[in-house]
Order: C-alpha cells, then sequence, then structure tokens
C-alpha cells in the first residue's frame, strides 16, 4: 500500500513540478496555443520528461524498499531491526515470582552472531542472551539457565510487566514476544518496511548477479548462450512460420480453392493459443530442439498466413486493374503490384509474430528445456534465487522491447510507403 | 478499320439477394481515332460501368466491343486508363510509376527513357521524378497517373473522373494540359465526368446518359475543345454558346434527378 501511494505522490508531484513550474517559462508554441488539444489525439506525444521520471521512480522505489546500497540511507524505508535489544520475563514457580533480562542479538542472516556476555543476576531467574536472524524469530529458552526450569513448573506468565498466556503475544521494543503452546518465548524482531532479498533483491544485487552469470554462467551454459538459444529458437521458428505461411496466405488470397481448403483450418488454429499447443508438442517431439521449434513455427504461420492473406485482399483494385491496362501480365501484376502492396501488412504480421514466438519460447522453456531464458529463471525459481529471476524477466523484456524495435526499424526501412496508398 | 466500335452494350447485374440492376442497355457509340468524347450522366446511369466494359475489366451481358478491328476481351496496353483517385503504386517513384507500361512490355531503358523524360516534363514533374508518389499532393499524382498512361503509347485513353477529386484551381490547370495532351498526341479520349463545365470543355462530342437503365440521352459536337486548345479556357466558358448549353445540359439533367427522386419516393 505504502509503495502505491509514494508512486501517486511522485506521479502527481512531478506532473505539477514540470507542468507548472519548469514549464511556465517556455515561449508559447503553436500546439500550446491550439484551442482544441483534447481529443485531437495527433496532439498527444509521449512526454520524455515523464518517461525518465516513470523509469527512475521504479528504480528509487525498488532501492527504497529492498535497502539498496545505490540510494543514500536517507531515503530507505525503515529497515528490518538489527542490533541488540532486551526484553524481561516474569516467571511463576511453586507461588514465587522473579523476573529476568533477556539480551537478543539480531544479526544479518549471512554472519555469525557474538553473543554477549551477560551478568547471571539474582533470583531464581536468571538474565539471558540469545541471537536471532534479521527477518528471522526465534524460540529462546529462557528457563535453561534457571534455578527453577520449566520441568520444575516454572511458567512465564508476563513479557515487560505484560501479562502473556502461551498462544498470545506482546509487543517488546524492537519486536514482538509470542508465547509457544509449551511456554517458551518466541522473540521476531520487527521486520521494518522493507522486501527480504529472497522476496525482492535490491537493484544492485541483480546487477551483480548479471555480472556473475554473464562471466560464469548459469547451469552449464553462459548467459549468451541462454538468450543465445532463446533467440535462435524465435528465429528459426519464426523463419519457418513465414516461409510457409506467406505462401499460403498467398495462395488463399488468389485462389478460391485455397481460400476455401485452408479457411476452416486457418480460423480454427488462430484462435488457439501456442501456450495450449506445448502438452502436446512435447507428447510429440519431446523437450528438445525439435519441439520448440515445431511450436514456434506454429505459432507463426498462422500469423503470417493471416497476415499476407489481409495483405493480398487489401490491394486496391484500381491498381491491379491501372497495371492491366498499362499490359501487365498475371505474373508481373503479381511481382509488382500484389506483393509489394502486401508488404505493409506482412510486417505487421511479422512484429506481431516475432512478439508471440518471443512470448511463447520462454514458456516452452519455464515448462521444460535445458537452457534458455525461460528454463534459466524456472530453475533459479526452484531455489529462491529472486535475484535471478528478476535478472532474467528483465533480459527477457530488453530483448522483446529490442525485437519489436528492430522490427519497426525494418518496416520504416522497407516498407516506408505503409499506410499511405 | 481503326477507332473504337460499341455496339448495343447491355450489362445487368444480378444482385446478391436475388433480383437484378440493368446498368446498361443498348449502347451504341463510335469513336474516330483522335475523338475526344466527354461522357455526363447523373450519378448510377452507368457512365463507370461503360468504361469498365471497355477497358475490358467487366464482361457485357449482351453487345460487343470492336477496336482495331478485333473484338475487346480483356484489358489491354491499347487502351489505356486513369483513375479518379491515380491508382499510383506507391513502392515506386515517380519516374518508375511512369515508366512502368515500358517496362512490364521488357523495354530497355534506352529505349523509354527519353519518352518518359519528356513526359515528365510535359506534366511538369521533371524535379519531382525520383520523389515517392505520396509525397505529392493530389493534383501532381493525377498528373503522374496521365504521364503513366501516355507513357504506355495506348490508342485509346479512358478517364475516369480524372479530375473528380481536385480542388477548383487545379481542376482548371488539368484541363488545360488533359486538352493540350488531346492535341499534341492525336489520343483517342473517353472522359467520364460529372461536371457539366468539364464535360463542355473537354469534349469534341458529348454523351449524356440516363439512368434506369443506363443508355444514351443525347449527343452533342461541340467546339469548345478546339478553342480551348488555342485560347484560355476561362475565355471559353464566357462564350455565349457555351452558357446556353450548359444551362441546356444542367436542366436535363436535373430533370432526370427529379424523376428518379420522383420514383424513390413512389416506391417508398
Amino acid at each position: 500500500m505504502i509503495p502505491f501511494l509514494i508512486y501517486a505522490a511522485i506521479f502527481i508531484a512531478s506532473f505539477v513540478l514540470v507542468k507548472k513550474v519548469l514549464r511556465r517559462a517556455r515561449p508559447q508554441d503553436f500546439t500550446s496555443l491550439k484551442t482544441v488539444t483534447f481529443g485531437d489525439e495527433s496532439a498527444v506525444v509521449s512526454d520524455r520528461t515523464a518517461s525518465v521520471v516513470s523509469i527512475a521512480t521504479i528504480f528509487l522505489l525498488w532501492g527504497m524498499f529492498t535497502g539498496s546500497t545505490l540510494l543514500p540511507s536517507f531515503l530507505h524505508a525503515p529497515g528490518p531491526f538489527e542490533g541488540t535489544t532486551q526484553f524481561d520475563y516474569t516467571v511463576e514457580a511453586g507461588g514465587q515470582r522473579d523476573s529476568a533480562t533477556v539480551t537478543v542479538v539480531v544479526h544479518p542472516i549471512d554472519r555469525d552472531p557474538v553473543l554477549p556476555e551477560v551478568d547471571p543476576g539474582d533470583g531464581f531467574a536468571k538474565n539471558d542472551a540469545a541471537a536471532v536472524g534479521r527477518w528471522r524469530s526465534g524460540l529462546i529458552r529462557v528457563d535453561t539457565n534457571d534455578e527453577i526450569g520449566r520441568d520444575g513448573g516454572a511458567v512465564v506468565v508476563a513479557i515487560d510487566g505484560q501479562p502473556i498466556a502461551p498462544g498470545e503475544r506482546v509487543r517488546v521494543a524492537d519486536g514482538t514476544v509470542t508465547l509457544s503452546d509449551r511456554g517458551t518465548p518466541n522473540f521476531a524482531p520487527s521486520k521494518g518496511w522493507q522486501m527480504e532479498p529472497i522476496w525482492l533483491p535490491p537493484p544492485e544485487a541483480v546487477a551483480s548477479r548479471l555480472m556473475e552469470i554473464a562471466s560464469e554462467g548459469f547451469r552449464g551454459a553462459t548467459l549468451a548462450e541462454h538468450l543465445g538459444l532463446s533467440l535462435f529458437r524465435v528465429l528459426v521458428g519464426f523463419a519457418l512460420g513465414a516461409l510457409i505461411g506467406i505462401p499460403l496466405g498467398y495462395a488463399m488470397g488468389l485462389s478460391n480453392w485455397f481460400r476455401g481448403w485452408f479457411d476452416p483450418i486457418v480460423e480454427f488454429m488462430r484462435p488457439v493459443p501456442p501456450l495450449a499447443l506445448i502438452p502436446l508438442v512435447i507428447i510429440w517431439a519431446g523437450i528438445g530442439e525439435a519441439g520448440k521449434i515445431i511450436l514456434l513455427f506454429l505459432a507463426a504461420l498462422w500469423i503470417m498466413a493471416i497476415a499476407a492473406r489481409s495483405g493480398v485482399s487489401g490491394v486496391r483494385i484500381s491498381k491491379v486493374h491501372a497495371a492491366y491496362s498499362l499490359g501487365a501480365s498475371k505474373w508481373q501484376i503479381m511481382r509488382h503490384v500484389i506483393i509489394p502492396n502486401s508488404l505493409p501488412d506482412i510486417f505487421t504480421g511479422a512484429r506481431v509474430a516475432m512478439g508471440v514466438c518471443w512470448g511463447t519460447v520462454v514458456a516452452a522453456e519455464l515448462v521444460a528445456a535445458e537452457a534458455g531464458a525461460g528454463m534459466m529463471i524456472m530453475v533459479a525459481s526452484k531455489f529462491q534465487n529472486t535475484d535471478i529471476v528478476l535478472m532474467g524477466i528483465i533480459l527477457i523484456g530488453v530483448i522483446g522491447f529490442a525485437i519489436d524495435m528492430l522490427m519497426r526499424w525494418a518496416e520504416r526501412v522497407m516498407v516506408p510507403w505503409k499506410g499511405k496508398g | 478499320m481503326t477507332g473504337l466500335a460499341i455496339e448495343n452494350l447491355s450489362m445487368r447485374f444480378d444482385l446478391p439477394h436475388g433480383g437484378s440492376v440493368q446498368a446498361l442497355k443498348d449502347v451504341t457509340l463510335n469513336l474516330a481515332e483522335g475523338e475526344l468524347l466527354s461522357v455526363l450522366g447523373p450519378s448510377g446511369c452507368g457512365k463507370t460501368t461503360l468504361l469498365n466494359i471497355v477497358a475490358g475489366f467487366l464482361a457485357p451481358t449482351q453487345g460487343q466491343i470492336t477496336m482495331n478491328g478485333h473484338r475487346v476481351t480483356g484489358p489491354d496496353a491499347e487502351r489505356g486508363m486513369v483513375f479518379q483517385q491515380g491508382a499510383l503504386f506507391e513502392w515506386m517513384n515517380v519516374r518508375d510509376n511512369v515508366s512502368f507500361g515500358p517496362r512490364m512490355a521488357g523495354r530497355k531503358a534506352s529505349d523509354y527513357g527519353p519518352n518518359v523524360d519528356h513526359l515528365l516534363d510535359v506534366v511538369g514533374l521533371r524535379d519531382f521524378k525520383d520523389k515517392a508518389v505520396y509525397e505529392l499532393s493530389g493534383g501532381m499524382q493525377q498528373r503522374v497517373a496521365l504521364a503513366r498512361c501516355l507513357a504506355n503509347d495506348p490508342d485509346v485513353i479512358l478517364m475516369d473522373e480524372p479530375l473528380g477529386a481536385l480542388d477548383a484551381l487545379t481542376r482548371e490547370k488539368m484541363q488545360g494540359l488533359v486538352l493540350k495532351l488531346w492535341k499534341e498526341t492525336g489520343k483517342t479520349i473517353i472522359l467520364i465526368t460529372h461536371s457539366v463545365e468539364e464535360a463542355l470543355l473537354l469534349g469534341e462530342r458529348l454523351v449524356v446518359m440516363a439512368p434506369r437503365p443506363g443508355r444514351i440521352h443525347r449527343e452533342y459536337r461541340l467546339p469548345f475543345a478546339e478553342m480551348g486548345v488555342n485560347a484560355d479556357l476561362r475565355e471559353v466558358k464566357k462564350h455565349p454558346d457555351f452558357a446556353k448549353t450548359r444551362e441546356e445540359i444542367l436542366s436535363m439533367i436535373w430533370d432526370m434527378e427529379e424523376e428518379i427522386m420522383g420514383r424513390t419516393e413512389v416506391a417508398q
């Protein structure tokens, strides 16, 4: 909840700051003088500042709630308690009451604690020392050094003067104490607002893990091999899908018989999510390369066939007529009119297909694979290596984004007439 | 025999839910070589259908078209077409669009090149020959379409409201250009238009068609195209005969439209 409130606050504050304060001094340009900008979708462009602030905010929140060392510590959300704290307990035995102090050292879990020497004190209850890991909790057998132990009938009746019974909980300085069913205090140091690395590691941990895996590899393959293998599968699957799908789409766009023959198949297969084919493909082709490539081929095939079909069907009849009356033959019309006219649609289809293939390959590798981006995060999650999981997700996102950008660029270069016919 | 003979042409379209529409009925027209014919009529009178049949895009239900002594059975380079919207190939630059016909015929660049450059000069697009066609204005695109048609050297040029989508000023300039090209090249031209003024200016012969069924209503022989070749088109429009003919044809078309409207009212 708190992170969302901070997020919203940064959103509003940066909006007000940028729009009202920083940009007020700007000269009024034509766009700002337009009377109607609301509803004019062409007037809405992505604000670079907003994008930069947005990304910075995500990293800021990530750092704040994971205690990142990249941030100055005053920006950190309250962290888990670490250090030495004390609470008192009161035991009752045979009508007598006595109190003693427990000194608890709360230590980072990857470091061994040093227990302090404590003075046993007076009375039959003696002072204790114990160690509990950060974010953890621990039973503290306070009676072991007492003159009358639990077996002697001693019962803990109060913590820090607050009465307590088994199953109940009281707040103490820097944490809570719960009395177990058998009467042993269980101390849980306060957790603060930060996330434990096992849930969400700080950004620098993910970055250092990236460096480590990039240089040392993971599960017998380097990072480049994992990602490269996934990309390779996508490219081969997509290439095969396009190789079959585009001619199929052309045939469907040009021949009634092909259209009638393949329409039911294509229209049936199109709404089937490729992920739903994974079990069948595994049964048929196993979890090896062949299965993955068949799956991606199927994912790309229908998209490319439909894109090519609509590219052919979308040709303006006057263009075909013009070509005919200029003396072009059927084959020349195919080559010089229909194919170039369908390219924008094919590129759109290719962009969609690449996106779907990338998503499908990761999913397929999550299910079963010997290497690959999906396999990497799946295996890491089984060992609770959250940093590797996060790193994998970020890399998968970056690669997916890069593929889309590359396809857009190719589209701009190769079919500049798109949408201008 | 050269020229174009349209004999007893009828065209009936079957509607998808039964019934049919008689788009053309017994249309007969003979064009001598080098004639400039404009076809005028209210919307729905079958002008475009007629042109599509002459171009060979549609087969008539009855009748036939003979050109250069053979029967028309499909589109051919001898009959060039200029569409309302250029129907240009936007994946080619201006020059490649204009040289499309010769290139498809397998002619060498050295062979057609000078003619293409000359035509680009004539239509005033010499400086735009390497531009993409979608970068041009509507009037320029129409000029590319004209040049593309001429580069293929057809015997007949069919124009389907070629200036319909242009603004008034560009349209007037283009009308001058069409006349100039007609005179210079001596091509037979059939021009379809819904503008009475344009039909008068760009027609040695003018055919007024009537709708339902589409048929030839009246035919005129006009002097204005010949005048327009040598004089300013605006001067031609001031000619008393021009105004008189325009009014006559306008009221004729007006009556037809009224008749159609009346009929639909009755039908309702």
